[in-house]
């Protein structure tokens, strides 16, 4: 029973499951056949609005993005149901190589039509898979309406999901670090939807309030950055985040901004391709591993700077 | 890069606690694998469906409850249904031998009890999933 790519593309765009899962692994496994996959399927590429979600380990992104898909499951525009898919990423352990994806315990009580993708980073340090973005792709041509990201739970600096998302919602609650911790670079500059959640614990107000102070410094915003309150677990404030990104899409679309953000995205997509490839050619290559040794033991007999040994190596590279 | 082995670790039905499913999703994490962890009290269909969603080249169900007998055959048959009939589906818990013996029967792989030792689980599975796995193109 082995399946082509083209009975497996006309299997996603029938919308079924199996085959769109399928996929979804030659994708996620960069397998050869991802080129022929992306041609296919990229008249379909481009409906689904994504929304990536990301903040610290615990924040409750999972229990959120349930309750938000959930919202828009049975609240579809025009009366139809709305298709929401969801794509969890969690972290590959770099010493194993195992992962433990655990989203779906937040997410068991949805839907059966909402289609939930977990994946392991498998190494890649911006807060998602190098693939997450290819991952979605597939799942829009899938036909969802809504295509939900959560990163891996995220310090500072993985910030990634800005640029494979059309919006950026950062998850914070209270009682984790104070106002400096909101000021330094990262997390809060791809901010453009903060949710306070777990407004159910003390602080909550007082997070929002320095949010607020903080946003007001930001050099280039001319809209106020849009909070909101939530309690995942109690379903409170759903509503009014729901609201809040269909606005968010509505502002995007009416002045251009989406199509601005997506090529912006596609720009650096392309950067990301481009250098992985390079790093694939030059360090997978055959006798490489080998010429980084000998290249090390130059360096310690003094023979060669570290800086010297770099540009020796691109020079071989770049004529 | 060789591609990684996925599992669905599961604890279906109503019963008790699922110590015994995340100590196995722990041991195959640990050794190298992506396990999808779904927690308590799921149904056949809501395995059947994640392990279809997910891809997973196996699904570990962790039973205590007894039911071994409706639910192992249940869960084949969705995913027959769904054509995922690669999925190897195997599990462990307390099961009389005769009941392991008759689950392999219908297509369910091996069934460990309590106390097998983690590194045969891994083996097993190791061993097994190569042999199931369809090329994509
Ligand atoms: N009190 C309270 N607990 C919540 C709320 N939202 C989520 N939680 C709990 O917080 C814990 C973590 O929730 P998750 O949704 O798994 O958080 P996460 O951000 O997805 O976690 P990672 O994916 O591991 O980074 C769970 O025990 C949730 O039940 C809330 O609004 N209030
Ligand atoms: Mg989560």
């Amino acid at each position: 029973m082995s399946d082509t790519v083209d009975e497996l593309v006309a299997g996603l765009f029938r919308s079924d499951a199996r085959a769109t899962a399928r996929l979804i692994t030659l994708v996620e496994d960069e397998a050869p056949e991802v080129a022929r996959i992306q041609s296919a399927i990229r008249d379909r590429v481009g409906r689904a609005y994504r929304v990536g979600f990301t903040g610290p380990p615990g924040a409750g992104k999972s229990t959120l993005v349930a309750a938000l898909a959930k919202h828009w499951v049975n609240d579809g525009e025009s009366g139809r149901v709305a298709r929401v898919s969801i794509v969890a990423v969690d972290p590959t352990s770099p010493f194993t190589g195992g992962a433990l994806l655990g989203d779906r315990v937040r997410m068991t009580s949805l839907d059966p039509s909402v289609f939930i993708r977990s994946m392991a980073n498998r190494g890649r340090l911006g807060g998602i898979a190098a693939t997450t973005d290819g991952v979605c792709d597939v799942l829009d041509a899938y036909g969802s309406d809504w295509l939900l990201v959560e990163t891996v739970g995220v310090g500072q600096s993985e910030v990634e999901i800005a640029e494979c998302a059309d919006v950026t919602v950062v998850v914070l609650t209270p009682g984790t670090g104070d106002s400096v911790q909101l000021l330094k670079a990262g997390l809060m500059e791809v901010a453009e939807i903060v949710v306070v959640n777990k407004a159910d614990r003390p602080g909550a107000d007082s997070l929002v309030a320095e949010i607020q102070s903080i946003v007001g410094m930001r050099p280039h915003s001319d809209v106020p950055m849009p909070i909101v309150s939530t309690v995942a677990t109690e379903n409170k404030g759903i509503d009014e985040l729901a609201k809040t990104i269909e606005e968010y899409r509505t502002q995007q679309v009416s002045r251009g901004l989406l199509e601005t953000r997506r090529k912006r995205n596609l720009r650096a997509k392309i950067q990301r391709l481009v250098e992985a490839r390079l790093r694939r050619e030059i360090w997978g290559g055959k006798g490489a591993s080998e010429e980084l040794d000998a290249t090390v033991e130059c360096i310690l007999r003094k023979e060669e700077t570290p800086w010297d040994a770099s540009e020796r190596i691109v020079k071989k590279w770049i004529r | 890069m060789k591609k990684k082995i996925r599992v669905l670790v599961c604890k279906p039905g109503l019963d008790g606690h699922d110590r015994g499913a995340k100590v196995i999703a722990a041991a195959l994490r640990d050794a190298g694998m992506e396990v999808v962890y779904t927690g308590l009290r799921q149904t056949p269909e809501m395995i059947a469906r994640a392990a279809v969603q997910e891809d997973v080249d196996v699904i570990g169900l962790s039973i205590h409850s007894g039911a071994h007998m409706t639910l192992f055959p249940r869960v084949l048959d969705l995913l027959k249904q769904a054509g995922a009939t690669q999925i190897l589906l195997t599990g462990g818990g307390i099961i009389p031998e005769d009941d392991m013996a008759a689950l392999r029967k219908i297509g369910v792989g091996e069934l460990f009890g309590p106390g097998t030792p983690m590194d045969k689980i891994v083996e097993y599975i190791r061993a097994e999933v190569p042999k199931r796995r369809t090329v994509g193109a």
